[in-house]
């Protein structure tokens, strides 16, 4: 268990005898439990203990050093902040971080269960019985080669100089089960599915089975598709995903950097079409791992990004909302240069303007390409060109039937993407990234082997 | 503060825990330790705007048990270091396996086949002074403020200029109850330059990364000036380029970086953490032609100073060069401990992990396709309409052993000459149907320096080839 008011007094102590009179601490520790199995036997059971701890100081001309290191100890702790004391000599003074004014604020209760671990047995349990449960879903599935049953429990303390003295305690579990499918004189095929939870045996294996056969078996019927535009309709997952790998157009420290596709001005510009909002929203509910602060003790709200359509707001840190004259938005790491990133989105109709062609069903659809999931986000995007050239697993719709694509990529830039959405369809369904609806988009390029 | 593991006082702790491993009824018990001393240093324009130094350590401790039902293994990683740390954590691997340690009696008392550790295997003398050697922050910040001032000489229209610096210093140790007792200090220094250029609605941004092993003067040693012509280059070329169209070409990949596709698509195949998985479809292909008889590919661990090179893998044991290729027949798998005992497939030097929080897995080194006997200006006046790929980027491998990759820098080759630039390409196939396809090698073999992330964490790789030529291959694009 962290002791926030120890670290807070020790920081405090080791600060005065070396003359700095600013600092921030952040810290982490917890245990993990992982299991893997592979055809009826255990792979790999595997366990973490882990501590890790970021220090901050700044000298009198207002740099700030940083060090980070693994030892909580009170001779870690003064290692550090004398490495962090040394690095403040090369820090940045043109642009250098502050302490957040609102690390002190009161944070809203966020309230989220925590949940012990459970034995490593009894998961290696539930998951040999879910491997054989999806092994004997259809004949065809020969392996789950990618599985695995995690769970985890950890502390973050966040406390600085100002006297902010943040605690968080959090719990989490995950499943996923990638089947891998193969039939006489045809390729393999493979899918799967993921669950998170609060805990281990909170988990929706049934349902977590049921989607990994159901995909997989789905994908065993495939044929290429010929090369060509073609109206899209995105998962909930895959148009999250997309979003995500371009969150750039939402990061204020992107904007400064020059490394986005916005621009300081851009705010109130239309981004989307007028049916589309978007919102940050790190609290939801739905948001497995929320956190209640940041890296700088930010409180963590919901924040519109996208509203009808216009650019709303940006993801700030300390130093980048100080720059645009606002308040800091909860979402800042902690560093020598700090970093910005969202949350967790909920992407929906704007109130009052509809969801778009409200004629569109995928059930019924003819010639459009269903995209279930993308792949390789990491090489296939150029965030700061816009533009987009992945791999996806789907199938083109014919009649409403699903027949799943062999091969194929899709491109485009992500500006006319959010531009040329035809519709939002259906409920909005929670995923561990976000809320989102499928989401419609008109000409894409889709590369097939045909 | 850690002590170095040459210390005495490892030994002392380390032989009664594996001991202890060993009566609890483990068949093998493994332990690695590792220190850490990180640098990281990023130059943005003409400011050096983060310096972020690290310091660590910890254990994993592994226990396999099982001879007759595939060993089994259990992994527990901690930062506690004290002996009733590295306790509670091998307590808690056996309790995995269901094994308890017996009370009472002394565990060496209960297993004398383990007769204590042999002397150490010291890998890291004559590296004592290395980190030191190596340049500090202010000697590094102005290097790569030189990569910076030389991108702005060299650049048109730069909105942004990146030069980013990493040293990682490790001091590891692995002891075994099969009497594997070794240790070694490594460094490994990469620098990455970057660009991003835009003017009105084009844009291009081009990236760079070097990397080297056991070199202190590597920062000192590298060509800024080189780097950033070749990264200014790239950039105005590829600011205009027009998106290619989508279609199935024969493509020319350059050397050096050329050579991921062949890492990805083909070499993870070839490694038996793959193989247990049954996830290869070349796992039962020894001595088959897999590849066209032009291709032969190596994976090793011996070139000197070359980023994914060590003098001990993470099991404690020396690299070697391995055949995996030769004229096209597949020769042999990369294996590790958990490898040899599960598929047979004997140790090849290629177990290793980013740190002390993963189980080692067999995992590449230095990877390349070797030289051929033609000149790149052969290859590319072998083909009528097709693409040359100069530059890769990333890409992934997907469990049916799907590949894709996206070309950085690509041109047209039309009539055996090089066209106009294109952007936006992307490579997709699988390893089975491209190895046979690449028909012609060039004879300018070289290697670049990169990361493998993967099931024991993210590693330090080179890939590399000289010119190849693929016959024919599905390109997306727009």
């Amino acid at each position: 268990m962290l002791d926030t008011q120890h670290l807070y007094d020790t920081m405090d102590r080791l600060a005065r005898q070396e003359g700095i009179s600013q600092w921030d601490l952040g810290a982490a520790c917890g245990t993990d439990l992982s299991v893997q199995v592979d055809r009826g036997e255990a792979k790999q059971l595997k366990g973490a203990q882990r501590s890790a701890v970021t220090v901050r100081a700044w000298n009198a001309e207002g740099r700030v050093g940083i060090t980070s290191c693994t030892d909580f100890s009170d001779a870690g702790l003064a290692l550090a902040l004398a490495g962090a004391r040394d690095a403040s000599a090369f820090g940045d003074l043109e642009e250098p971080p502050a302490l957040s004014p609102r690390s002190t604020e009161p944070t809203a209760p966020l309230e989220r269960p925590w949940l012990p671990l459970q034995p490593i047995q009894g998961m290696l349990s539930t998951l040999l019985a879910a491997e054989r449960q999806l092994l004997d879903c259809h004949g065809a599935i020969g392996t789950v080669p990618y599985n695995g049953l995690s769970e985890r429990n950890g502390e973050r303390v966040y406390v600085n100089s100002l006297g902010a003295q943040r605690h968080q305690s959090s719990s989490s579990a995950s499943l996923y089960l990638y089947a891998r499918a193969e039939q006489t004189g045809r390729k393999p095929r493979s899918a799967g599915a993921v669950r998170l939870a609060y805990g281990s045996r909170e988990l929706d294996v049934e349902g977590c089975i049921a989607e990994a056969a159901e995909l997989t078996i789905s994908h065993l019927d495939y044929a290429p598709i010929d090369t060509g535009r073609y109206t899209c309709v995105f998962s909930p997952e895959a148009f999250l995903d997309l979003i995500a790998a371009f969150s750039n157009i939402f990061n204020a420290r992107s904007v400064l950097d020059g490394l986005s596709l916005s621009k300081r001005d851009s705010l109130g510009e239309l981004l989307a079409v007028p049916f589309l909002s978007l919102w940050d929203d790190p609290r939801h509910p739905g948001s497995l791992g929320a956190s209640a602060f940041d890296g700088e003790g930010t409180p963590t709200a919901r924040l519109p990004l996208i509203e009808a359509g216009h650019l709303a707001n940006f993801l700030h840190s300390e130093a980048t909302a100080r720059l645009f004259g606002v308040a800091p938005t909860g979402h800042a790491g902690m560093g020598a240069k700090v970093s910005v990133g969202p949350d967790w989105f909920v992407i929906g109709a704007a109130p009052g303007a509809g969801a778009g062609d409200s004629s569109l069903d995928r059930h019924s659809a003819d010639g459009v390409v269903w995209i279930d999931s993308l792949s390789a986000l990491h090489a296939g995007v150029k965030a700061s060109q816009g533009s987009f050239s992945l791999p996806f697993d789907g199938w083109l719709l014919k009649g409403g039937e699903r027949r799943s694509i062999e091969a194929a990529t899709v491109a485009g830039d992500i500006r006319t993407v959010l531009r040329s959405i035809l519709a939002l369809e259906g409920e909005a369904k929670l995923t561990p990234d976000g809320l989102c609806p499928h989401v419609w988009v008109e000409g894409l390029s889709i590369t097939g082997e045909a | 503060m850690v002590l170095s593991f040459v210390d005495s006082l490892w030994r002392a702790r380390l032989e009664p825990l594996l001991a202890a491993g060993c009566a609890a009824g483990a068949d093998l018990v493994e332990v690695f330790l590792e220190r850490s001393d990180r640098l990281g240093v990023l130059a943005e324009q003409e400011r050096v705007t983060s310096v972020s130094p690290s310091f660590g350590s910890g254990a994993g401790i592994r226990v396999f048990r099982g001879k007759a039902d595939g060993y089994r293994d259990g992994f527990v990683s901690t930062t506690d270091l004290s002996e009733a740390g590295l306790l509670s954590a091998l307590d808690q691997a056996l309790g995995m396996l269901g094994l308890n340690r017996p009370a009472g009696a002394s565990p060496r008392a209960l297993v004398p086949q383990f007769a204590g550790l042999p002397e150490l295997r010291d890998f890291g003398q004559g590296k004592a002074d290395w980190l030191a050697a190596c340049p500090g922050v202010a000697e590094t910040a102005e290097r790569l403020l030189q990569g910076t001032d030389r991108l702005s000489v060299h650049g048109r229209h730069l909105q942004s200029r990146r030069g980013s610096y990493s040293r990682d210093w490790q001091e590891v140790l692995v002891a075994a109850s099969d009497g594997t007792f070794s240790r070694d200090l490594r460094l490994h220094q990469t620098l990455g330059l970057s660009v991003l250029a835009a003017d009105g609605e084009h844009r291009s941004s081009v990236a760079r990364r070097f990397g080297s092993s056991d070199n202190p003067e590597d920062l000192r040693q590298w060509d800024a000036d080189a780097a950033a012509s070749d990264i200014a280059a790239s950039s105005a070329t590829m600011l205009y380029a027009d998106f290619i169209e989508a279609g199935t070409y024969p493509v020319v990949l350059a050397n050096r970086f050329g050579g991921v596709i062949f890492h990805e698509a083909c070499g993870h195949l070839l490694e038996t953490t793959q193989l247990e998985r049954g996830t290869s479809p070349f796992a039962h292909k020894l001595g088959e032609d897999i590849a066209h008889g032009a291709v032969t590919a190596v994976d090793e661990g011996l070139s000197s100073q070359s980023f994914g090179s060590l003098a001990m893998d993470d099991e404690g044991l020396e690299p070697q060069r391995t055949t995996l290729i030769e004229n096209g027949k597949l020769k042999a798998f990369l294996s590790d401990r958990a490898g040899e005992l599960r598929t047979g497939h004997a140790r090849t030097g290629s177990g290793r992990r980013q740190g002390h929080g993963y189980a080692a897995a067999s995992r590449m080194r230095n990877t390349f396709i070797a030289a051929g006997p033609h000149s790149p200006a052969d290859l590319i006046a072998s083909i009528d309409q097709g693409i040359y790929c100069k530059v890769m980027g990333g890409g992934s491998v997907g469990p049916t052993g799907q590949f894709n990759f996206s070309v950085e820098e690509g041109y047209l080759i039309e009539n055996g000459q090089l066209g106009k630039p294109v952007k936006g390409a992307t490579l997709i196939g699988d390893a089975e149907t491209v190895m046979p396809r690449i028909s012609m090698c060039a004879n300018d073999l070289e290697l670049a320096a990169g990361f493998c992330g993967s099931v024991s964490g993210s590693i330090y790789v080179t890939v590399g080839q000289p010119h190849i030529k693929v016959d024919s291959i599905t390109v997306g694009g727009r």
